[in-house]
């Protein structure tokens, strides 16, 4: 028996707008609403909207054969309930078919675990409850920002109580063992043994097949067809074995414009897959609970899902991002003492990792990924804006502090 | 492949990049076995060149006119430059030992500032260049004809009707780069003159080569991008300064003070970021037309505390200059390449560019700004003496960036553009476009049948 685990990551960020050195000490709002807007608008349309609609009627056809996990992260439910309600309510609408689970993350999808572990724990708790509140669920997986592990992470995870966590499914961490079968995090040196919390890898080949490469003309499978594909699939066929399909949900619409055909795969995966009758989807609430893991996974540096390094690099790979980082989460004490919640949200908002992101000076050399999403002209204009932002809001704390 | 290539200036005598390129092309081109033959109008330097060989037209004028050599060929020039009255004298008069008023170097400044009244001497000159061109390419073999800017129009153009070679004309800078709206007619004329006739065009840039097909109406498959490069020093040589902390920062704009450098912006910005970081120095190195009018209005803005006008400056002192910089800004209106950005990157100085410039299609470890954008050029001044980081990152991955502009590259282009001239084609750029409106007064029946040895 083998479980298809399909999991979408759905993520916005609050993009800042162009802050210059005369707005520090004037200018108190960082973002650029209009900007956030027409983009949650055009995904809206070309993504959010038909694949879920998609997704919908998958669930119904199939009956509850296919299922899926879908992980949104706070500020986007923050921007679709502003803007985009409808949208909000689609996401809803999927949640009572009882066949998506929601999984939890940082409500800011940030990378706070790595700087300040009491705000990494308010963002986490944050985020479970906002799902329980428009899904009804209670968060059972969890997954830290852009798939970001190691060994502390997971016993964090699973003090938090957690019972399954996502990673990515790198040579580093699993040698030269499959990424198809579940495993257990590591325990720590200290001798507590490995722990209870579960680890789900991901197929990066499987899953980048789809995401990055679908339209791909260059590549030597292009067209992908869904009977290859699903042909490929069934090939990994054994006991106790599971293929971790996690993707961006732009995939459908966005990166994969409609024009590819990235929906009609979509639409006739699932009844391919199901062909074979050893073949079922699950979430990963459901494999943790029905599937024992092999072996242990030691993770003792962190990993992610990010290029071809899957390491930091992308985020604090260069002395500004670092620098950036640094002087964001070198704020936290202030803030909290202000006691004042504008300045805290406007922190926390500060701390999505797209920020850190577009800062990345990799892309100058690898090209295409990093620059797609980038909405500036360049890594140092990043970097510039955001310092100017840091600047005026450690000055309102400043400010605010001393009256 | 040999090539005759006729240029203006060359090291030391250089006040611009023109001479900075011609050098860094010939040395990489000789490099991997293309001898040069290199042209000027006259040559003195104070050092030699090995492996490279120079010529120096008016040493060749002189000697044909001692030798009282046929009358010469006068000059291929464009028909509209029949103005006997202004250009006639001066074609007449021969150098005889003494020299008449040009001045004995010929900078850079003294062509690119139209309105300086330098306007007729040189033309003149430009026009005995021309005469000189012929009788180089009759004493010598080669395979191509590769001139540079303008001025060198006339010579390559009667080489190639010497010899048949293909011309193909270098870019390094345009009229309308140089004086913007107000050019000088002739020059343009001359410059649009010798784009038609040329058999290809290499532009410094996709800026230029835009503005060649835009202002001269060239067809764009005539011309190829060949970027400029920068010439590796030996290691140990840079001049370093020691900054210590809490010395004012350094802004530093070197270059000619004249509308295409926008030293007014330059100002304007300066005046925005001392409202917000008071204790910052600007440097303006250079000289030019514009100068007064600068130190003026630095004065009406009131900063002249924290502004220095060091005036031109030369060797030592540009790499003194440099290397106590914490930041160079190059804000030009219009600029075909942009030398200098490559020259600061080398002394670990972060730069900010103008997007109006051909260096910008290259760099990607520099900050852009539109020339225009003050607001934007003072945003991006103090973040870099604000923000350590930004500097420091700026500054490492020019580094590796400057390891990738090599003349050698620039000059591996060349020889594909000199390789992919085919006869045919050496045929048509010889025959019709140009040569019509000739003002060449000793055409006749002989010189077709010489032209039509000379192709087999």
């Amino acid at each position: 028996m083998t479980a298809i685990c399909l999991y979408f990551q759905v993520h916005q960020p609050w993009r800042l707008k162009r802050y210059t050195a005369f707005d520090i000490g004037r200018d108190h709002g960082y973002e650029d609403r209009e900007e956030n807007r027409r983009l949650l608008e055009k995904i809206a349309e070309r993504c959010y909207l038909p694949a879920n609609a998609l997704l919908t009627s998958l669930i119904r056809k199939y009956e509850g054969r296919f299922r899926v996990a879908l992980s949104i992260s706070g500020v986007l439910l923050d921007q679709l309930t502003m803007y985009r309600p409808d949208v909000l309510e689609s996401f809803q609408g999927l949640a009572e078919t009882g066949c998506v689970e929601f999984l939890n993350e940082t409500y800011y999808h940030s990378l706070s675990f790595l700087f300040c572990i009491d705000e990494f724990r308010a963002q986490v708790s944050r985020h479970r409850r906002k799902i329980k509140e428009l899904f009804g669920q209670d968060g059972k997986t969890f997954r830290f920002t852009e798939l970001i592990y190691n060994n502390d992470l997971a016993r964090e995870a699973e003090n938090l109580g957690y019972e399954v966590i996502l990673a990515e499914g790198a040579e580093t961490l699993l040698g030269d063992r499959s990424p198809n079968r579940v495993y257990r995090a590591s325990g720590n040196e200290g001798g507590n043994g490995d722990g209870r919390i579960k680890l789900l890898m991901r197929n990066y080949r499987l899953s980048d097949d789809v995401s990055f490469r679908f339209s791909n003309q260059d590549w030597q499978e292009y067209p992908l067809t869904v009977g290859k594909y699903a042909h490929w699939i069934h090939s990994e066929n054994g006991a106790g074995t599971v293929i971790n399909l996690f993707m961006d949900y732009e995939t459908f619409g966005e990166h994969q414009w409609a024009e590819t055909g990235i929906f009609p795969f979509l639409e006739k995966l699932p009844g391919e897959i199901l062909k074979h009758r050893d073949f079922v989807f699950a979430t990963p609430a459901e494999i943790a609970g029905t599937v024992e893991p092999v072996d242990s996974i030691d993770a003792p540096e962190l990993s992610s899902w990010a290029d071809t390094e899957r390491d930091l690099t992308a985020w604090l790979g260069n002395a500004m991002q670092q620098d950036a980082a640094g002087t964001i989460y070198g704020l936290e004490a202030d803030v909290k003492a202000c006691k004042n919640d504008d300045l805290l949200d406007s922190w926390r908002k500060l701390q999505t990792s797209d920020h850190f992101y577009y800062m990345c000076t990799k892309w100058f050399a690898d090209g295409d990924v990093h620059k797609y999403f980038n909405p500036y002209p360049s890594p140092y204009d990043a970097y510039i804006n955001y310092m100017n932002i840091l600047d005026d809001l450690s000055r309102q704390v400043k400010k605010e502090k001393r009256s | 492949m040999r090539v005759l290539m006729f240029g203006w200036e060359f090291p030391p005598v250089v006040s611009g990049g023109l001479g900075t390129a011609c050098y860094g092309i010939t040395k990489a081109l000789t490099g991997l076995g293309n001898p040069v033959l290199f042209v000027m109008p006259r040559i003195e330097l104070s050092r030699p060149f090995p492996l490279l060989t120079l010529i120096s037209a008016s040493d060749i004028l002189e000697a044909a006119s001692e030798r009282k050599e046929a009358s010469f060929q006068d000059p291929l020039l464009p028909s509209s430059f029949d103005h006997p009255l202004i250009l006639r004298p001066y074609l007449k008069a021969r150098p005889s030992g003494g020299e008449h008023q040009e001045p004995r170097d010929w900078p850079v400044e003294s062509y690119l500032a139209a309105g300086e009244g330098y306007g007729v001497d040189l033309l003149a000159e430009v026009c005995r260049y021309g005469e000189a061109g012929g009788l180089i390419a009759a004493r010598e073999n080669f395979d191509v004809i590769h001139g540079h800017d303008w001025m060198t129009v006339p010579a390559c153009l009667a080489a190639r009707q010497e010899s048949g070679k293909p011309f193909i004309l270098h870019i390094h800078s345009l009229e309308y780069d140089r004086s913007g709206e107000e050019i000088n007619e002739r020059i343009y004329e001359l410059e649009r003159f010798g784009l038609e006739a040329a058999d290809k065009i290499i532009a410094v840039s996709h800026y230029t080569k835009t503005m060649i097909v835009g202002r001269y109406g060239i067809a764009p498959e005539k011309i190829f991008v060949v970027y400029n490069a920068l010439s590796h020093r030996e290691a140990g040589e840079t001049y370093r300064t020691r900054k210590r902390d809490g010395d004012d920062k350094v802004v530093l704009f070197m270059g000619r003070i004249t509308f295409q450098k926008g030293p007014d912006y330059f100002i304007a910005a300066a005046a925005r970021v001392l409202k917000e970081m008071p204790e910052v120095t600007f440097i303006m190195a250079g000289s030019g037309d514009m100068m007064p009018r600068m130190v003026e209005r630095v004065a009406e803005l009131k900063i002249g505390k924290r502004f220095r006008f060091t005036g031109f400056l030369q060797g030592r002192q540009v790499e003194e200059a440099f290397a106590g910089a914490d930041l160079y800004v190059m804000p030009s209106v219009s600029e075909p390449f942009g030398l200098a950005p490559l020259e600061a990157m080398m002394y670990d100085v972060p730069v900010i560019i103008s997007r109006q410039s051909g260096v910008s299609e290259v760099l990607k470890h520099a900050l852009k700004v539109d020339f225009w954008d003050v607001d934007e050029l003072a945003n991006k001044m103090i973040a870099v003496l604000k923000y350590p980081p930004l500097a420091g990152e700026l500054v490492e991955g020019a580094r590796e960036e400057l390891k990738n502009l090599r003349w050698e590259k620039a000059a591996l282009n060349i020889l594909k553009l000199y390789n992919s001239d085919s006869k045919s084609e050496m045929i048509s750029g010889r025959r019709g476009r140009g040569d019509a409106g000739v003002l060449s007064i000793r055409r006749g029946a002989d010189d077709e049948a010489n032209e039509d040895s000379a192709l087999i």
